[in-house]
């Protein structure tokens, strides 16, 4: 071959491949140069100083907090000058205590006292460091082992926060195409997990089984349209124990078989009904008697039945596992600090030990339920075991004078030596819940107890409402 | 004295030859002014100093380019790694525990997550997450665990192993069990018992947060801070009640997990800026002033600069004065992210702001955790009384999680006073002293050792860049049989070729126990090959100060 056909036959080319390629080719190299010197002109055009001067003196940018506020009731909250027990001196009153979550009693007990003095004189009050770390103390270990054979489950995870418990072992595993069924009444903690995984979310009507089998039913149909893509959805259905926000508890049984129906995977949210409800203490599962298998994520607080602070969830090993390195709380926070670990563990010691004390926390939630049913002004429709009680007014006003009878009816309490509050929400709330008051119920309450906190309710309610 | 001259005309050259390559030096920290280093472990070159711009932030950092040959064999090893585990994978079954009773549910985890941490991570997996059972002081005592079968399983010996501890954050040494921090956490405990099971809203709030909140915004030396339990919520929880959709919030790359997720939790557009680099920030700046929102052009409603002290992972502290200069320029708002800062740093302990001598007003949200520097748990937020009373009525930490344990509060309120002074001693002096020489000793010798370190000479976090994958195993490993505790850091939570172990020091270590690290340090730098730095190294044994004198 000489070299004058080596040039020709490119050229040649052009009259052998079709028309369209050429077209085709040609279009793409344009379409390249246009979009590479677009990108090459808008991000590094020069900006001229006139330019940003200019725009920077027309910029007014708003301040830093909006609008300042000085008389917030939030700015002055109740100081407790003792230990939060049976009784509590609020702004120096001394009080009944039916205002914080101290169902088992927990937070005066000598022994778990005894324990976490021990803790400090041997690892110091701080753990210096995540879990990953050197933050991961034997008493860990051991707390998280404790956790998972009282619950009969595989596998347990420590946080060391209640709130970012929740929140982060959502977003481990809900992620950005995943389908979230979740009731309208959960907890901020469980609205802020979902808001971190940016899951697509899907609520159903408060406790209500037939709202969520209508919404599945209704999801199966959009499915059928694209089968291959709906196996690769993952579903999850989270809902609370006992609601936090309402006092009631979950229709566990109804809901777990749509689960096993719909194939989704079922988070519980036990902060309330752990250590609370089920015989032994064991939760919303154990109350039913629904195998832990059918369940496949319990998280819960050590915050307020086991007087300790932090969270766990537990779960099987090939749920659990993967928090360690993908809950964000877990992995890139301090671990909990070993003193209130080895209270939790005193804590499920004593659970282990008395089951006696969840029957006697049964009986009071129940005689203070037919207690609140006798105040005809009020109204008590929480679940009438549940250790939370939220009380509404009987005639609906609207929210803010609601609040302020309320808050009213709170303070009267706390004078007459009873301390009941009305629950603080944000705004942020994807369901602001109607004002209340909350009674939280431990187990140390005795008869006269019940019937003094009853009758102080009536009469500060009756009082404060007749003035209306 | 004639050899001397040359000596140091010919060092000098050399230097010159290998910043034009632009090899030695982050360009960006040249280009900043910051030539700096000159005490840092190496000869000083009195002419370096002369050419030098005048240096506005005082800052001494370094980060020194991989060396092409070394950047080859990261990725090559990575690769080998990868393609190792995929032959495991397809010869082996894992030994994991499968999901029961799930069948025609979509898969859990996604398949590459699962590859990565079964095939890849599980072979340096004993190098975290080991379990302690003593205080994380000077020394830490680990449990012994070994694993028979690759990594999947660990099995306790029942033996431990006491050593030097340089994982945990420990800086001034108040992880005690002793001592007046401990005694007056155990009388708080007594009397206030671990928690009182409500948020400080409801019935939480004891006069005991009230004192630490007062205390800390005295330390600070602003008007009012607020106090939480958890640092990592501090920012994740309160990052969402100050900024909002339409605000633009430029964040460092190498901010912590905790800031990331509070933007994410906030709505607000986020734009990532390079690590510690200025101009890429002011660049940032006039971008958004000019071009405002995407889409519509409407001006931001708020720019907000987010930053941290110090770097956990980069040892680098932040240009605090040029980007509060570039806050005024472009009327943007500051938060200061002290994590690490507080305490560590400063002559007197108060963090970046005591460090750059700059009046802490001048931050707009100054926020910090209790977990290092104090020995304790928890965070907090500090900044004018307007911030902190907005945080009080809109912060989710405040109205939902349980109030801080009194116990956790004491432990915060005994060692902040030490720290200031307020309890009447020297103590609080001594241990910032301490810290400060610990820190200069031990980056200048391992300047001098030959290896690459990053971040500030006065930083206490130590990044060692050893790079490869499996070298950050060998490295943990090796040091534990010298009974030194380090941590092990690589890919993901690094860039893949920048694989690192990092060393906290801390006020409690003695110049003894240093001297025996570095000791194994330089004879593991052999072993292993981790000489990669290509600056001059100092002939002249260094210095380790004594309690006298004060740099």
């Amino acid at each position: 071959m000489s070299t004058k056909f080596l040039f020709i036959e490119p050229i040649n080319i052009l009259s052998i491949i079709p028309q369209y390629h050429i077209l085709l080719a040609a279009f793409l190299i344009m379409w390249l140069t246009w979009f590479i010197s677009k990108r090459y002109y808008s991000r590094d055009r020069m900006l001229t100083e006139d330019e940003v001067e200019k725009k920077l003196a027309e910029w007014n940018p708003e301040p830093l907090i909006n609008n300042p506020q000085m008389n917030h009731i939030s700015l002055n909250p109740r100081r407790i000058m003792s230990r939060a027990g049976k009784k509590i001196v609020v702004d120096g009153k001394d009080c009944l205590n039916l205002g914080t979550h101290n169902y088992l009693g927990l937070t005066e007990n000598n022994e778990i006292e005894k324990n976490a003095i021990a803790a400090i004189r041997k690892y110091g009050v701080g753990s210096c460091g995540p879990r990953g770390f050197y933050g991961t103390v034997d008493v860990h270990l051991e707390l998280e082992e404790r956790l998972a054979n009282y619950t009969d489950t595989e596998e347990a995870v420590v946080y060391s926060y209640g709130f970012s418990t929740i929140s982060s072992a959502i977003a481990a595993y809900c992620k950005r195409r995943d389908l979230v069924f979740v009731d309208e009444q959960v907890n901020f903690a469980i609205q802020k997990g979902l808001d971190a995984s940016k899951t697509n979310i899907i609520y159903f009507k408060h406790n209500d089984a037939n709202d969520l089998q209508n919404l599945l039913v209704k999801q199966a149909k959009i499915d059928e349209q694209n089968p291959k893509k709906a196996t690769k959805i993952k579903r999850f259905l989270i809902i609370e124990g006992i609601y936090m926000n309402t006092g009631n508890i979950c229709p566990l049984p109804e809901l777990v078989a749509l689960c096993r129906q719909y194939k989704l995977r079922i988070f519980i949210d036990e902060s309330i009904s752990f250590g609370t409800v089920g015989k032994h203490g064991k939760g919303i599962t154990e109350h039913f008697g629904i195998p832990k298998q059918e369940i496949d994520m319990i998280m819960g607080s050590l915050d307020w039945a086991m007087g300790s602070i932090g969270g766990f969830c537990v779960g099987t090993s090939f749920i659990i596992e993967h928090q360690r390195l993908s809950g964000l709380g877990y992995c890139f926070s301090a671990s909990l600090p070993p003193l209130l670990t080895t209270a939790a563990i005193t804590s499920l010691d004593i659970m282990k030990n008395n089951p006696q004390i969840f029957k006697s926390l049964r009986d009071n939630c129940v005689a203070i339920n037919e207690g609140l049913q006798n105040i005809h002004c009020l109204e008590c429709s929480s679940f009438p075991e549940s250790p939370v009680k939220h009380v509404y007014l009987k005639n609906k006003k609207d929210r803010a004078a609601e609040e302020q009878l309320l808050s009213k009816i709170s303070n009267r309490c706390i004078e007459n030596n009873l301390a009941i509050i009305t629950p603080v929400y944000l705004e942020a709330e994807k369901n602001l819940p109607r004002p209340s008051l909350r009674l939280c119920i431990s187990t140390l309450l005795n008869k006269s107890d019940i019937d003094f906190a009853v009758n102080v309710l009536k009469k500060c309610a009756e009082e404060v409402l007749s003035v209306e | 004295m004639a050899t001397q001259a040359i000596t140091r005309r010919k060092l000098n050259e050399h230097e010159q030859k290998i910043s034009k390559n632009g090899l030695t030096f982050h360009e960006d920290i040249l280009a900043n002014g910051h030539a700096g280093l000159q005490t840092n472990g190496r000869v000083q070159f009195s002419e370096e100093k002369t050419r030098a711009e005048p240096v506005k932030s005082r800052s001494k950092e370094s980060f020194e380019r991989i060396p092409f040959i070394t950047a080859v064999l990261t990725h090559l090893g990575f690769y080998i790694l990868m393609f190792l585990g995929f032959i495991n994978q397809l010869l082996f079954t894992p030994k994991v525990a499968q999901e029961h009773n799930r069948e025609g549910y979509a898969p859990l985890y996604e398949n590459f997550d699962t590859f990565y941490l079964r095939y890849v991570y599980r072979r340096v997996r004993d190098c975290w997450n080991r379990p302690i059972c003593s205080v994380p002081g000077a020394t830490v005592t680990l449990k012994d665990r070994i694993t028979k079968d690759y990594g999947w399983t660990f099995q306790f010996t029942g033996t431990t192993s006491e050593c030097i501890n340089l994982g945990s954050y420990n800086y001034l040494g108040f992880a005690e069990a002793n001592g007046k921090c401990a005694d007056q956490s155990i009388e708080t405990l007594k009397k206030f018992g671990c928690a009182n099971c409500s948020s400080r809203l409801e019935l939480g709030n004891m006069p005991i947060h009230e004192e630490l909140e007062q205390l800390t915004a005295r330390f600070l030396g602003v008007e009012d801070a607020i106090v939480f339990g958890m640092g990592f919520a501090t920012n994740a929880l309160n990052l969402p009640s100050l900024v909002s959709k339409g605000c633009l919030v430029l964040s460092d790359e190498k901010n912590h997990a905790s800031l990331i997720l509070g933007l994410r939790l906030s709505g607000a557009t986020v734009r990532v800026f390079k690590h510690n680099n200025v101009k890429h920030l002011e660049k940032c700046l006039k971008t958004a002033i000019v071009f405002g929102q995407p889409g519509t052009g409407e001006p931001w409603k708020k720019i907000v600069i987010i930053v941290e002290g110090v770097y956990s992972m980069e040892g680098s502290i932040v240009h605090l004065p040029e980007i509060l200069q570039l806050k005024k320029k472009y009327k943007a708002y500051l938060y200061l992210d002290e994590a690490h800062s507080t305490g560590a740093l400063g002559e007197h302990g108060r963090g970046v702001c005591d460090y750059y001598k700059i009046n802490p007003r001048e931050v707009d949200i100054l926020m910090g955790t209790f977990t290092k520097s104090f020995g304790s748990a928890g965070g907090y937020i500090a900044g004018t009384k307007t911030l902190i009373n907005h945080l009080r009525i809109h912060s989710h930490a405040h109205t939902y999680a349980a109030a801080m344990s009194p116990p956790i509060a004491q432990q915060i309120i005994t060692s902040m006073k030490i720290i200031s002074g307020e309890d009447g001693t020297d103590d609080g002096n001594r241990r910032t002293k301490q810290l400060a020489r610990n820190t200069r000793y031990f980056r200048r010798r391992l300047n001098q050792i030959g290896v690459i370190i990053y971040g500030n000479e006065d930083s206490p976090v130590v990044p060692m860049l050893v790079y490869l994958f499996s070298k950050i195993g060998a490295v943990v490993r090796t040091l534990t049989t010298y009974n030194i505790a380090a941590v092990g850091v690589g890919f993901p939570a690094t860039p893949l070729m920048e694989g690192r172990i990092r060393f906290c020091l801390s006020a409690a270590h003695t110049k003894q126990q240093l001297d025996y690290v570095l000791l194994h340090i330089e004879r593991l730098a052999d072993s292993l090959g981790l000489r990669y730095s290509r600056k001059i190294r100092d002939p002249m044994p260094i210095e380790y100060y004594s309690d006298g004198e004060t740099e």
